[in-house]
């Protein structure tokens, strides 16, 4: 089967045009949680949809929605909290991220166990997209990346140093809770591609492995966004040519690129350095 | 010793205390004024409230006691008007060594902050004349963590001043910088407090630097000490003297505090 007849599914084209989506915002958000050594709040977040979804399944409402409002008024509770009463950033990861899941334990015991739908939440179900599942994703991720380009210079600024940030007039709190929004509506967003366990790994690897690079702030966002949109293009393709869960090729394939990157990165170093010498640059040398 | 009525004060701090979490007094009935284009260097003991008194004057700790001005305005009620003539450069151990943004990313965030509107063009202008200034313009794609410790001090210079501020607050802004690389970063301080007319506050451990560069003092540990010429202050080997105990009694001070909450650390000499 070639390329252009997998392209011809209904299925393929809405996972890809989703994929392409999410893996834009999950490295635009990414990129600044990296950067500020919060690289686990994606995954906490997850979790913590993960027991919103569970409040869904088990009242009877859409999952997805109750995921969204779950996380957000959790994102920003715990947001305040740390502000108010100084918890560590790393602390209050590990509150959400437990107490996300201990809900939806307790919620899935009560209802007699795992359903089919949250095992594709958890998994991720990115060729199971429906058109209208698509067109809110397209339309999140449109939004999401709108405010992350109006507010793009400032939030580079926060990130560089808060402190300064604040010198120069920038009202930093503001942009704070506006920026963890955007980050609690990415992953509820995302979480149907890729699946509560895995969504961190597409919010991280681009971004680690764009950082590596060593190119401008601007530079490093496109590489990222480019990283992992290939991660999810050719891992829907290779999944589906495989028959394996896409969620797990999509992951896969970001952490080859990001090893090839490092092995890259290391060979030329070692080449620069001297330690491997390449034939055309020994002859030279004579 | 202190006067307090000026004709053109850019800063004017009177009777100024701030409490740490309502009880660690970190400064204690500060009082000073500083004029247009003094070049003011603020001396004292690690923990002596040089930074704390920064905070206040920036805004950064609202819930001081007493009155901070600049350019004869209360602070708090026209913070973001009067710190869009502020240049603001941290102590250097607090920026984020890996950010991925290149030099001209970073001299640009300084006009985040400025009030007025300007074309994209002169936003660039403005990035390239400061970069010149600071002699970095050769190093604009570079990195952040490419440029050696004192050329990054000079980055976050030309950041501050991107918006041409009337006032520059630098604090510490040499330690753990080369010999070197400090002289360098001196003249340009005073070619920026001479030629440029900027208003600098300087805070510094380094006295030699201090009595080279500021023309006023202020030297602090809690209280004010001393402010006045620097002359006055480097002349008076009284005045070094009880600088250098009272830096003595502060380390103490410092040990005793780190000895009582983490006994383990502390060597038994």
């Amino acid at each position: 089967m070639t390329l252009l007849e997998i392209l011809e599914f209904g299925f393929m084209q809405r996972a890809l045009i989703s994929g392409i989506a999410v893996a834009t915002i999950c490295s635009a958000i990414g990129l600044f949680l990296v950067l500020r050594k919060h690289s686990l709040f994606g995954d906490a977040m997850s979790h913590v949809a993960f027991g919103g979804l569970s409040i869904g399944l088990f009242l009877n409402l859409y999952p997805i929605w109750t995921a969204y409002a779950f996380t957000l008024i959790a994102a920003l509770g715990i947001t305040k909290m740390t502000d108010s009463i100084k918890i560590p950033p790393d602390s209050s990861v590990a509150i959400l991220l437990s107490s996300g899941l201990a809900i939806g334990i307790v919620l899935i015991s009560l209802s007699g166990g795992y359903s089919l739908d949250l095992f594709s939440f958890l998994f991720g179900s990115i060729l199971l997209i429906s058109t209208q599942d698509t067109i809110t994703i397209v339309f999140l991720s449109i939004s999401v990346l709108s405010i992350i380009a109006i507010m793009y210079r400032r939030l580079m600024y926060i990130t560089f140093d808060d402190t300064q940030a604040r010198v120069s007039g920038i009202n930093v709190k503001f942009a704070n809770y506006v920026f963890i929004v955007l980050a609690a509506i990415t992953v509820v967003t995302s979480i149907r591609l890729v699946g509560v366990l895995l969504i961190s790994a597409l919010i991280v690897l681009p971004n680690i492995t764009a950082i590596l690079f060593g190119k401008g702030f601007k530079k490093t966002a496109v590489i990222s966004v480019g990283i992992a949109v290939a991660s999810v293009v050719l891992g829907i393709i290779i999944s589906y040519l495989a028959n394996v869960a896409p969620a797990g090729a999509i992951v896969l394939t970001s952490v080859a690129i990001f090893l090839c990157t490092i092995v890259t990165r290391e060979i030329r170093k070692s080449i620069r350095s001297g330690k491997i010498t390449e034939p055309t640059v020994h002859n030279r040398s004579h | 010793m202190l006067n307090l009525t000026s004709a053109n004060p850019i800063v004017e701090i009177d009777h100024l205390s701030y409490w740490y979490d309502s009880s660690f007094l970190s400064l204690d009935d500060i009082s000073f004024v500083m004029e247009q284009a003094d070049l003011l260097g603020i001396i004292g003991p690690n923990g002596a409230g040089k930074t704390t008194l920064f905070n206040c004057i920036l805004g950064i700790l609202p819930d001081y006691r007493g009155n901070v001005k600049l350019f004869g305005k209360e602070i708090m009620k026209n913070r973001k008007v009067l710190l869009s003539k502020v240049g603001y450069v941290p102590q250097h151990a607090s920026i984020e060594q890996s950010f991925p943004a290149n030099i001209e990313e970073i001299v640009s965030f300084g006009l985040l902050g400025s009030l007025e509107k300007f074309s994209r063009s002169y936003a660039k202008d403005q990035v390239h004349k400061a970069m010149q200034i600071v002699g970095l313009i050769d190093k604009k794609n570079k990195r952040f963590n490419e440029l050696s410790g004192g050329q990054q001090q000079r980055v976050l210079i030309a950041k501050a001043m991107v918006h041409n501020p009337k006032l520059l607050i630098l604090d510490e802004p040499t330690s753990g910088i080369d010999e070197d690389a400090q002289d360098k970063f001196y003249d340009l301080i005073r070619k920026l407090n001479a030629e440029e007319k900027i208003s600098i506050i300087l805070s510094s451990h380094d006295l030699d630097a201090i009595s080279k560069l500021a023309n006023k003092v202020a030297c602090i540990n809690r209280k004010m000490h001393f402010h006045g010429d620097a002359k006055d202050f480097f002349g008076d080997e009284n005045m070094l003297k009880t600088y250098y105990e009272s830096s003595m009694q502060a380390h103490l001070r410092l040990h005793q505090f780190n000895a009582k909450s983490n006994p383990q650390n502390v060597p038994s000499t």
